[in-house]
């Protein structure tokens, strides 16, 4: 249940933003070549366990945030779809890459055009593939846009 | 002393409930006992209905159960295709029978890009960036089998620095994909210390590519007549770093996994795959090499000039999944020899043809030269032209024979264009590998083939 | 390595790739198909590269197939790798594998419609629309 902000709830709605950006766990949705470099952001050198995101699930049941690391075909549009709506509220996506953001360089029968099509998109990282620091630059950019309330939910 | 007193008297309690448990079962029945009539005839209900058929949303299943089945359950179960220890999203149809696979069917496609399709759209000089997408762990390897088949169209030989510099970087790719082969074949069996180790070790091939083509990954580095770019200043220095960390580390791993008791009770005698098994479904690569056949294309049917280095082909006859791990480990100290000679003998010269149809003029000219304004124009609208007829190049790729096959009909563009991905035709063989095995062995089996979907799929 | 071009007809076809395989020429490492729509007559061509690692040779099969029958009898039981790769030309090409033991669609979704390697069928552009973009004043 969502309750509007009202001077009684100004702080505890700050707590609430700043626990959800401080252990916000992403479901392996790795796809393509973006999921090497997701996987890359999440070993030694990049290290994303400073963010309290280490902990890639493999169910959609335990994860916040959706990182759709690759090309989506028109196969796999049904099963992203499902998964999305598998995870719990409050959940988030970020489109990893052109391909995932607007189809990229493919623009053919088989690939969705963007994955905005089929679940909402907050973040879109550019870059074919980008690097772990423009991931990481989204997902720090997502937790801004969490701590600022532009999106609420 | 006292601390000696506490645990003995720990021990006797825990002895004294093991007595009772013994006792208990040793007086007859009482396990059986237990059971009433009531959930007896439940189980009996129960076992009537004896498959149980899981399936995804919308998939039909294609599994028929024709033969009859044991006490035990058939079952079929989903991997995938979104699942944490497949390489990408490949979904397997696997029939269990208790804990044993009977039957396993691959079903791919999720990654389907249509590149083949949009291949036909793109002249030949952007044809590289298309299919270095394909297989992204190997993403020049791709390049140089498209720019080898369209330079045998054209015919045409690229400088010898050009070949020298395309040796190079496909060996360091090559070990950096057999890096990342190892290490989430570590993490699929739980050796989540080796996947922090293999990409440790590949950030240090990517930084050298970065500083190099610009790209970490999907480099469109390697061009037809040459590549993209020559080598940066002091690129000596990176390439001996290279040459002195990776071997450490290499030992690093053999001492963590090499006598490691879990990892060969794990690996050894799982998933064997013969030579003749091997043929038969046209598996290449490693997993061929592991079985005890000896056969490389480097050596037998040689590309970019890799016959004049020295190295060798390792070769293990046990054909497990212990044996592929090995042979990519092994494989690596190799292409890191012939890394070391590439860079010895790096002749002087030109990186690319020095034909203004085909590759584009230095960006220095371009401000001198009407010419070089007009072909560089010419070369990046329209492309350049190649003569019809149809070529067929293959090379060693990571993980097999990786081949093209491009039809042209003498316009700028292929007529047809056409990817043979090692791990498509490796994939095959997994049902081969997985059929009675434990499903536990089953994630063992699929690492070891170590299939990329984006080659899979393409 | 140049591969040996062997041209051959569709009544031939399948005692060549057996002889072949008795040859020695023990992997089929590729099949594809090239659609001639408009170009040439029998308007598929499929061709099929075979290795030898005995004798390190290579030779190319190239059969043409009528565009009414699209039938052309399946290798598996010689080559038990060209199981997948029949599966991809009928998927992508409509080319009908006679005896091939599961012959269904395998990288596009079972309830595609259309060949989408032919060439008349369109690559399936969509033109870029920048939708929902801010205005500006």
């Amino acid at each position: 249940m969502y309750t509007p902000d009202n001077i009684f709830t100004t702080t505890i709605d700050k707590a609430v933003r700043w626990s959800r950006t401080q252990s916000m766990w992403p479901v392996t949705f790795g796809l393509a070549c973006c999921a090497i470099e997701m996987m890359a952001a999440g070993s030694a050198k990049y290290d994303l366990a400073r963010y309290g995101m280490e902990v890639f699930r493999a169910s959609p049941r335990q994860a916040d945030l959706m990182i759709v690391a690759g090309r989506v075909s028109q196969k796999m549009a049904p099963v992203l779809r499902q998964v999305y709506d598998q995870m719990a509220d409050p959940k988030w996506v970020i489109a990893m890459g052109a391909c995932s953001s607007t189809g990229g360089m493919f623009n053919n029968y088989a690939l969705v055009q963007g994955v905005d099509h089929i679940v909402p998109v907050d973040i879109y990282v550019p870059g074919c593939p980008p690097g772990p620091q423009s991931l990481m630059h989204g997902i720090l950019t997502l937790h801004d846009k969490i701590m600022d309330g532009e999106i609420n939910r | 002393m006292k601390s000696k007193d506490t645990r003995k008297t720990g021990f006797d309690k825990f002895k004294n409930i093991l007595d009772f448990w013994a006792t208990n079962s040793e007086e007859g029945g009482w396990n059986i006992s237990s059971t009433d009539e009531g959930s007896q005839k439940m189980l009996e209900e129960e076992s009537d209905k004896q498959v149980k058929i899981q399936t995804g949303s919308d998939v039909v299943d294609d599994f028929i159960i024709d033969e009859d089945t044991s006490d035990d359950e058939r079952m079929i179960v989903n991997m995938g295709p979104q699942h944490p220890s497949t390489h990408g999203v490949l979904r397997l149809q696997a029939e269990l029978e208790g804990e044993v696979v009977r039957r396993v069917k691959p079903i791919i496609g999720y990654l389907h890009t249509g590149m083949e399709k949009t291949g036909e759209e793109l002249n030949y000089f952007q044809g590289p960036t298309n299919t270095t997408r394909m297989d992204y762990l190997s993403p020049l390897f791709n390049e140089l089998v498209f720019s080898l088949t369209t330079e045998k169209l054209i015919g045409i030989e690229v400088p010898e620095r050009a070949k020298t510099i395309r040796i190079l970087m496909t060996e360091l790719n090559r070990i950096s994909s057999h890096l990342v082969a190892l290490a989430t074949g570590g993490m699929d069996i739980g050796a989540l210390s080796m996947m922090i180790f293999g990409f440790r070790e590949r950030e240090l091939i990517l930084n050298f590519f970065e500083k190099t083509t610009g790209l970490r990954m999907n480099h469109n580095y390697i061009r037809p007549g040459g590549v993209a770019a020559d080598l940066p200043d002091g690129w000596q220095k990176d390439v001996k770093e290279i040459l002195k960390v990776i071997p450490e580390k290499l030992q690093d791993y053999d001492d963590m996994l090499l006598d490691n008791p879990i990892w060969k009770g794990r690996l050894q005698n799982v998933g064997i795959l013969t030579t003749e098994e091997c043929f038969a479904y046209g598996v290449t690569g490693p997993s061929l090499r592991a079985s005890g056949y000896d056969w490389d294309l480097r050596k037998s049917q040689p590309y970019s000039g890799i016959e004049n280095y020295d190295f060798e082909i390792p070769v293990l006859n046990e054909g497990d999944v212990f044996a592929r791990w090995r042979v990519k480990v092994l494989e690596i100290f190799e292409s890191l020899k012939i890394v070391e000679q590439a860079m010895e003998k790096m002749p002087k010269g030109p990186y690319k043809v020095q034909d203004k149809k085909i590759t584009p003029p230095p960006r220095k000219r371009l401000d001198e030269s009407m010419e070089a304004l007009i072909h560089h124009f010419k070369i990046y609208t329209e492309g350049f032209k190649v003569p019809e007829g149809d070529a067929y190049v293959a090379i060693e790729s990571p993980r097999g024979e990786l081949g093209c096959y491009i039809v042209s009909d003498g316009s700028s563009k292929p007529y047809r264009m056409h990817v043979r991905g090692p791990s498509f035709c490796n994939l095959q063989a997994l049902p081969v590998i997985m059929t009675d095995s434990p499903i536990a062995d089953a994630v063992a089996a699929i690492a070891s083939l170590d299939p990329v979907i984006g080659d899979v799929d393409r | 390595m140049n591969p040996e071009i062997l041209e051959t007809n569709l009544d031939d076809y399948k005692k060549l790739v057996e002889s072949l395989k008795s040859d020695g020429f023990e992997m089929m490492v590729d099949l594809t198909v090239v659609d001639w729509f408009r170009k040439k007559e029998p308007r598929f061509e499929i061709i099929v590269q075979l290795l030898s690692t005995i004798h390190n040779a290579r030779k190319t099969i190239k059969v043409f197939v009528n565009d009414e029958d699209l039938t052309i009898p399946s290798i598996t039981d010689i080559y038990p790798s060209a199981n997948f790769y029949e599966r991809e030309a009928y998927d992508m090409f409509g080319i009908i594998f006679a005896d091939h033991p599961d012959l269904t669609r395998i990288l596009m979704p079972d309830d595609w419609q259309g060949y989408p390697l032919r060439k008349n069928y369109g690559s399936g552009r969509i033109p870029v629309q920048f939708k929902n973009a801010p205005k500006v004043d």
